[in-house]
């Protein structure tokens, strides 16, 4: 297939296992998605959904081999017409921090101590431009602090990362991840370690940068308010597996997924009365080891004796609920729409 | 900076004071609770009673412990004079006093001693700082190979195994059986080759005492610091894993190995009891053990003293390096 068959990012049938002395740990159990160049993907889940694990493959930051804690991963991950999955550790190396980049949760442990901002943009900017004189690399990581909102970027080049603010630190891990202008851009979980203030401003930060170097994102989130507001599309993960794939649009205004309901019920919402309660998913979030029988959410799913029986005997598939959007539902469609339109939605 | 040196500095000498203090609390209590008289042990056996009230007079026994304690303590910085009419002896500063068995003073005997320490110290050290660090990067890096664990084996015995232990087999060995080394100290200004020789052994048998603590130290840090968000990021970066390791993950891992290394020498600096004592070595520890056994208490106090100074200073040594190499920690 050629480069331009291909989707830019595509993810096909991804499974990442871990072997512990427990058991087999299906993290991500059968994942397949597309994103294009200038689009943005929102991956939204409850902690153990693979969300991360899933991040972490496409970077290939997963240990490899026959390392301890290495998973077992299958399946393919397609990056601009090269699979990754199969490919050379060296040769995704060389890919990572240039053509694909990560920015983590909490950028003050992502952020060694002991090095001076400044220097480690540089050092991200030169692992890929060899020969690059240290002085063209600084001044190339004090244009990139300038281009995320740092004041004086000429002084805090030289600061340390426990020497800026949260909002400022995330502002530099930005920085040092577009330093190579990847083409696709990878958050997880961006603003949670942040104040409610400057996670806007990051969120707006990311959004613009995209409009600007045309990358593709994803987005990874347990907060939907954070995908509603950058996201093109949104993929809903549960239990290792995607439960709901749509435009970001769509799956605010009619979702399909007793799970997605569940997660915007729990949101709290400015334009709600203030004595509605949030309506919590009920139960704990799945074992990846012994993953309930069926849908994997069916023990917690208040709709799940509606599906006579299939919802613990079958495991349900991605179907196409109205164009473009998928869910995974044992529920029959018409049901789906009448359960949301007449008991979830004015709730919500 | 200065500020805080300034500070620091103080609180040394306040620290060495209150050793200082103590020290002289068991000089001057020991005697009592033994029933011996300071003065008679100066005398020694032929104990006149002219010459005993004599000798007391001219130490300053007769005086009130206060005042003998601030003579104690200006002995020390300006140096004291011991005046008995005409008879007067002076001793420089530091004066430590006189021993009651040699009637040498104290300060030039430890001069005489330390030599020892330092050159068992430096060899040592540098022996078990490279090779315990080294053996825990290699140990954590090949983590849960037959490698890390012969290694941690080893180490586990190094740590358990007394120093007697190995280094009376390492003696019987090397010394008794093979003859390579000799059982002799040399100065190193009378002969750097035989003064080399004469220590290979205990720095070896010192070195793998330590170096099994730092093994297990530098291999438990670095198993840490790799697992650390940073790391991850250095990785996400696209570098490789030699720069990863080697300049990111273990930056971290030198620190707190960093601080027990200046723990360490500074303590093994005051005197290593058990080596000199094994080796036949002469310095701060082997003098602690001959002058308790005949309690002669001015020397007590003086390696005391001067043991304590050596881990006083390490403190401050090591706190200063911590700014240098943490640039999160503030000397203020």
């Amino acid at each position: 297939m050629s480069n331009t068959d291909k989707p830019f990012l595509s993810v096909r049938d991804l499974k990442v296992h871990f072997p512990t002395d427990d058991g087999l740990v299906k993290s991500v159990n059968g994942l397949s998605f597309d994103l294009e160049r200038g689009k943005t993907l929102g991956i939204v889940g409850e902690s153990g959904s693979g969300k991360s694990v899933t991040s972490l493959s496409i970077m290939g930051l997963h240990r490899t081999g026959t390392k301890r804690g290495a998973p077992q991963i299958s399946g393919e991950i397609w990056l601009d017409g090269q699979e990754l999955v199969s490919a050379d550790p060296d040769q995704v190396r060389k890919l990572r921090g240039k053509k694909m980049a990560m920015i983590f949760q909490d950028p003050l442990t992502a952020m060694h101590p002991y090095y001076t901002v400044g220097a480690q943009i540089i050092e991200g900017y030169r692992a890929h431009h060899p020969g690059t004189s240290k002085k063209v690399a600084r001044t190339r990581a004090i244009e990139m602090l300038d281009r995320v909102g740092i004041p004086q970027p000429d002084k805090r080049v030289d600061n340390y990362p426990h020497e800026f603010s949260g909002g400022m630190r995330q502002r530099a891990m930005i920085a040092m991840a577009l330093v190579n202008d990847p083409s696709l851009l990878i958050a997880d979980e961006p603003t949670t370690a942040l104040d409610v203030t400057v996670q806007a401003q990051i969120l707006d930060l990311i959004r613009d940068l995209q409009k600007e170097f045309g990358s593709a994102v994803i987005i990874i989130t347990h907060d939907l308010g954070v995908v509603a507001e950058i996201a093109d599309d949104i993929l809903v993960m549960y239990g290792g597996k995607p439960v709901e794939r749509g435009p970001a649009a769509t799956i605010f205004e009619s979702p399909e997924h007793p799970y997605t309901w569940g997660l915007l019920g729990s949101m709290p919402r400015l334009d709600r009365e203030l004595q509605d309660r949030l309506i919590p998913v009920k139960g704990t979030p799945p074992s990846l080891i012994n993953v309930p029988s069926g849908c994997a959410f069916h023990p917690r799913c208040p709709y799940a004796e509606l599906t006579g029986g299939r919802s613990t005997g079958e495991v349900p598939v991605l179907a196409e609920a109205v164009p473009r959007h998928y869910a995974a539902c044992h529920l029959p469609i018409a049901e789906r729409h009448r359960i949301f339109t007449e008991e979830i939605a004015p709730r919500l | 900076m200065l500020v805080y040196l300034f500070r620091r500095l103080i609180n040394v000498v306040l620290m060495l004071l209150v050793v200082a203090a103590v020290t002289f609390g068991i000089f001057f209590m020991v005697p009592k609770l033994t029933g011996t008289d300071p003065a008679l042990l100066y005398v020694g056996k032929i104990a006149d009673k002219v010459a005993v009230e004599g000798i007391r007079h001219k130490m300053g026994l007769d005086k009130s412990i206060v005042e003998q304690f601030w003579l104690f303590l200006k002995g020390i910085v300006v140096g004291r004079s011991y005046n008995a009419g005409t008879d007067v002896t002076h001793c420089y500063a530091p004066c430590l006093g006189y021993s009651f068995k040699t009637e040498r003073e104290v300060w030039p005997l430890l001069l005489d001693r330390v030599g020892v320490d330092f050159s068992l110290a430096i060899g040592a050290s540098i022996l078990w700082l490279v090779l315990g660090t080294a053996t825990g990067i290699v140990s954590a890096l090949r983590r849960g190979t037959a490698l890390d664990r012969i290694s941690m084996s080893v180490a586990l015995a190094g740590v358990s195994l007394p120093m007697y232990f190995t280094g009376l087999v390492s003696l019987a060995i090397f010394v008794g059986q093979l003859g390579w080394f000799p059982r002799k100290y040399t100065d190193f200004t009378a002969d750097p080759v035989a003064w080399f020789q004469g220590l290979v052994l205990p720095w070896v048998t010192l070195a793998f005492l330590f170096a099994a603590t730092y093994a297990r130290l530098s291999r438990a840090t670095l198993l840490d610091v790799l697992g650390e968000d940073y790391i991850r990021t250095a990785r996400a970066k696209g570098l490789r894993e030699p720069v990863v390791i080697g300049k990111h993950a273990l930056r971290s891992t030198l620190t707190p190995i960093l601080t027990i290394f200046g723990m360490d020498l500074g303590g093994l600096l005051g005197g290593a009891v058990l080596t000199e004592n094994t080796f036949n070595l002469r310095g701060l520890g082997y003098e602690a053990v001959q002058s308790i056994a005949s309690s002669d208490l001015p020397v007590i106090m003086g390696v005391t003293l001067f043991a304590a100074f050596f881990i006083v200073i390490a403190n401050l040594l090591v706190d200063l390096l911590y700014a240098v190499v943490d640039p999160r920690v503030k000397l203020a």
